[in-house]
């Protein structure tokens, strides 16, 4: 559930709103649907990975990935556009996950 | 506990996001260059194009409508002027804006605020050169020409209507990686851009070299060894033509003395080998009876392309070509009367002028027997990630005292304050060159050529011409200081006023050349003119080996076409090689090679000449000729600590051919006395030895095409978006004269008639967008050495297959 809000969330604000709102997303959901910390870590993580994998496959795939193939070479990475895609939903879903646990633990404190 | 996990998890998301919205270094904030809702992913352009597009632009006065053809070329039909420069603006901001920013940046000094203190060096260049003061006096003089005035005004509209509705999301990639937003787009952008032509084209020098070679080797060294006219020429303007003008008096000599040299002052040097082609020939000499022109401009190619193709109409002009991106107008290009384009011309228009200060305070220096002002002009160059940097520069009626040297000498190096040097630029010099190209745009004929041409100062180009008319012409053309002999070629003392230029050469009396009884005309950027001209341009030009080859195969060309035109374009014969390696191969000592050597030369003296990218006679040839360049000079010239300049190629080849014991041959290092064939055997076997350690026995690895390194790279140098090495041939003294990152920037070929048809290529794209198909879609094409066919559309009507979709602005 957790999981499935954060990713449906970021997804809409994505679209017109800075990146890192995807982090307050994360965070406010688990704050008021959360229960467990490493959960609710792994729901936004894999949501906001999702999320942001799919909004790059959105650009990068009518595109014939001739930008991310060069983009990568700027990168420590082999050159493979796949690296970047998978560097780039590595990148959003830590800071998805962290907000997340951070969010569900400010909670516990209140709980308490 | 609770809290210590919740205080833990909270500070490290912030630094987490903190990290990804911070610029480390040369890395551009993380997160926001690689999330996919406003970061790079954003740039990565889809393969479906709209075919039709709608756009509500503020300041257009009428409907323009855009063509867009397969290779995203534009085709822009607007109702009136201004529309029309309006829209090239728009248009040409939307597919090269980062280009037209960092360019302009560049040249008016202004790197370091985005990149840090590592530009500030090249930012201080552009101060202390007086870009941005060239800059300024030529927005006056165009201004003051209400035509200028309205394409600049309109072409400025244009760009900023594109950069106002840009979200950060649309940001070329390389603001993003380079983590800063476009800025308005201001009038004197458009100067700035052909103050960097003017910079590249005519900003060298090597009076340095030559002064301090006449204080080494005195002044019948300096005059046998830097002649004012080659060994080999074949000038621009035939040998023996007549000039049917009365001169003016040639200024006299002054008596002054020869300026000090006291310092290792660092412009950059003129580079041998930069140059372009053009050339035209008579419809005597066509298939179809009409002339065909041909132009390849060589400069530093890149990515983004230099040039910017489009067609441009308006109810006054209808004319295809090339354009570059931050300017009006097309530059190189053709309408259904005319063509024309240009290569440089080596006119010495940059000097320098030895300046005493009164004192310290350097507020007052000598000139014509009293003490004159010096105008102060403060420089602020805003650095990145520090704090600005103020620099004084001082100008004296000459121009500006480029290098300072108290700031700039080196600790613990006492003495007397060395004394700087004024330059003396063309290109400070108020001008409105944007109105010849507006003219040739429009023209129909040889008058309307002449007159263009009357527009045009810096730097000096060699016009070519050619028209539907049944008319071709050449004229080196721009404006020319009127000199005493050699005035210029070594510093110049600045308190001394018959050192002053002393006016200009009549316009009308700049050397010119139509319809010639040989059939065509030419220019690779050798001398203008043979030794009757009446007045000084300059005492070096570019060597004549491109000209020759080109007016050798001209000469004996009939029933040309646009493709043996094309096919000149790609020639890599070595006149160069034709003049010498006969002499290098006679002096060869047979008696004491080993195998290899026995194989290589062998594979050299059957090679044909041409530096094509399979040939391995290229690369012995050219390794032992440089070799042998290099020997012969070397031990005189390379002396540590001071600057000298080196005899060209055309002089060392008079060397090699007729003077084989000159004293220059010898080693001053051995207690042997060299001659002409011992450097020539010690060169052929070190390059030999060399190569072979390199590259193992003589087989494929020596081929010219992987021996001679061809790449080009992006603006900005990023891995990735560039092409890489490639294979391919070609050198600096051939007329295909690609070397490294160096070559043709654009080939054109015109065949003028009653339709007229255009064929050309630059490497590259349309787009300066590295996510977009069109980025480099023409690479392929100029690499193999083939011509597109231009699309020449009669109106917004006219209806062609290879239009893929229409943009209209209201």
């Amino acid at each position: 559930m957790l999981f499935l809000i954060i990713l449906i969330l970021s997804f809409i604000c994505g679209f017109f709103l800075p990146w890192w709102v995807a982090s307050v997303v994360a965070f406010l959901v688990a704050f008021f649907i959360g229960k467990t910390s490493l959960p609710s870590f792994w729901s936004g993580f894999s949501a906001i990975f999702i999320v942001w994998a799919a909004l790059a496959l959105l650009k990068t795939l009518p595109n014939d990935n001739i930008l991310a193939g060069r983009v990568v070479q700027l990168f420590p990475l082999p050159h493979n556009w796949i690296w970047l895609l998978l560097v780039t939903a590595v990148v959003g879903g830590l800071v998805g996950g962290m907000a997340a646990l951070s969010g569900v633990l400010i909670k516990k404190i209140f709980r308490s | 506990m609770k809290f210590v996990k919740a205080f833990f998890s909270v500070g490290i998301t912030f630094l987490l996001i903190w990290v990804l919205e911070t610029k480390l270094g040369d890395i551009p904030p993380l997160g926001e260059f690689l999330n996919p809702v406003t970061g790079f992913w954003q740039n990565a352009e889809s393969k479906n194009i709209m075919p039709t597009e709608n756009l509500r632009l503020k300041g257009l006065y009428g409907k323009v409508i855009i063509k867009y053809d397969e290779h995203r070329i534009p085709h822009i039909f607007a109702a009136n002027d201004h529309d029309l420069y309006f829209a090239q603006g728009y248009v040409t901001a939307r597919d090269r804006l980062w280009q037209m920013d960092i360019q302009t940046r560049s040249a008016s000094g202004r790197l370091s605020e985005i990149v840090g203190p590592k530009a500030l060096e090249i930012d201080q260049y552009h101060r202390r050169t007086g870009m941005v003061f060239a800059a300024e006096n030529a927005l006056k003089g165009m201004f003051k020409n209400p035509v200028s005035h309205l394409m600049i005004v309109a072409y400025t509209d244009g760009v900023n209507n594109y950069i106002h509705q840009l979200a950060p999301e649309n940001y070329p990639i390389e603001f993003k990686l380079l983590d800063y937003a476009p800025e308005e787009w201001k009038p004197i952008n458009c100067a700035l851009l052909l103050k960097l032509m003017s910079e590249i084209l005519a900003g060298g020098s090597d009076q340095f070299g030559m002064t301090n070679n006449l204080k080494r080797f005195g002044a019948q060294a300096v005059n046998d060894l830097f002649p004012d006219y080659p060994f080999h020429e074949d000038p621009i303007i035939p040998i023996g033509t007549k000039w049917n003008f009365k001169p003016l008096p040639i200024p006299k000599p002054s008596a002054s003395f020869m300026a000090q040299m006291t310092e290792g002052i660092k412009t950059h040097e003129i580079i041998d080998g930069i140059g372009s082609n053009n050339w035209a020939i008579s419809g005597s000499k066509t298939a179809n009876g009409y002339p065909i022109l041909a132009n390849d401009p060589h400069l530093d190619l890149s990515f983004p392309s230099i040039w910017y193709q489009l067609q441009m109409s308006s109810p006054t002009v209808n004319v295809y070509g090339v354009s570059l991106p931050g300017s009006p107008c097309i530059i190189i290009g053709y309408n259904q009367k005319i063509s024309w384009g240009v290569t440089n011309v080596d006119a010495a228009v940059l000097d320098w002028y030895q300046i005493k200060f009164k004192d310290d305070t350097k507020s007052e220096y000598w000139y014509n027997n009293q003490w004159s002002k010096v105008k102060k002009r403060i420089e602020v160059i805003k650095v990145r990630g520090g704090k600005p940097v103020i620099d004084t520069v001082l100008y004296t009626h000459h121009g500006p005292v480029v290098y300072e040297t108290e700031a700039k000498k080196p600790p613990g190096h006492h003495g007397n304050i060395p004394v700087g040097n004024a330059m003396r630029w063309l290109a400070h010099d108020e001008s409105d060159d944007i109105m010849t190209f507006h003219l040739l745009n429009r023209g129909k004929n040889y008058n309307d050529y002449r007159e263009a041409l009357k527009y045009y100062t810096c730097p000096a180009q060699n016009f070519i011409f050619a028209s539907s008319d049944n008319d071709i012409a050449i004229t080196p053309n721009g404006k020319f200081p009127l000199k005493f002999k050699d005035q210029g070629k070594f510093i110049l003392d600045g308190s001394d006023p018959a050192n002053d230029w002393h006016g200009w050469i009549p316009a009308e009396q700049n050397p010119t050349i139509k319809n010639p009884p040989r059939g065509f005309v030419s220019s690779a950027n050798q001398s203008s003119t043979d030794p009757t001209y009446p007045y000084y341009i300059n005492w070096k030009f570019e060597q004549y080996y491109r000209g020759k080859r080109i007016n050798d195969r001209l000469g004996a060309m009939k029933n040309a076409t646009a493709d043996s035109f094309r096919k000149i374009q790609t020639d890599n014969y070595s006149i160069l090689a034709q003049d010498v390696l006969p002499t290098m191969l006679k002096y060869l000592d047979r008696s004491k090679m080993n195998n290899d050597h026995l194989t290589a030369l062998a594979i050299v003296t059957n090679w044909n000449k041409h530096y094509d990218a399979n040939s391995v006679g290229a690369s012995i040839f050219n390794k032992w000729w440089i070799k042998l360049y290099d020997t012969i000079w070397r031990d005189h010239f390379a002396v540590k600590g001071i600057i000298l300049k080196t005899p060209s190629y055309d002089r060392t080849e008079k060397l090699l051919l007729t003077e084989p014991s000159s004293y220059w041959f010898d080693n001053v290092h051995t207690p042997a006395k060299e001659s002409g064939s011992d450097i020539v055997n010690i060169a052929f076997n070190s390059t030999i030895n060399e190569m072979v350690k390199k590259f193992g026995k003589p087989g494929h690895k020596w081929q010219w095409g992987l021996v001679k390194k061809t790449y080009i790279n992006h603006l900005a140098n990023l891995p990735g978006f560039g092409t890489g090495e490639f294979f391919a041939g070609g050198t600096g003294g051939v007329i295909n004269a690609l070397k490294n990152n160096n070559g043709p920037s654009w080939r054109m070929v015109v065949q003028m008639g009653p339709v007229v048809k255009g064929y050309g290529v630059f490497p590259g794209g349309e787009s300066g967008n590295p996510g977009s198909f069109y980025y480099s879609d023409m690479f392929k094409t100029w690499k193999d050495g083939k011509l597109n066919e231009l699309l020449f559309l009669n109106s917004a009507t006219d209806n062609s297959k290879r239009i893929k979709s229409t943009l209209v602005l209201n």
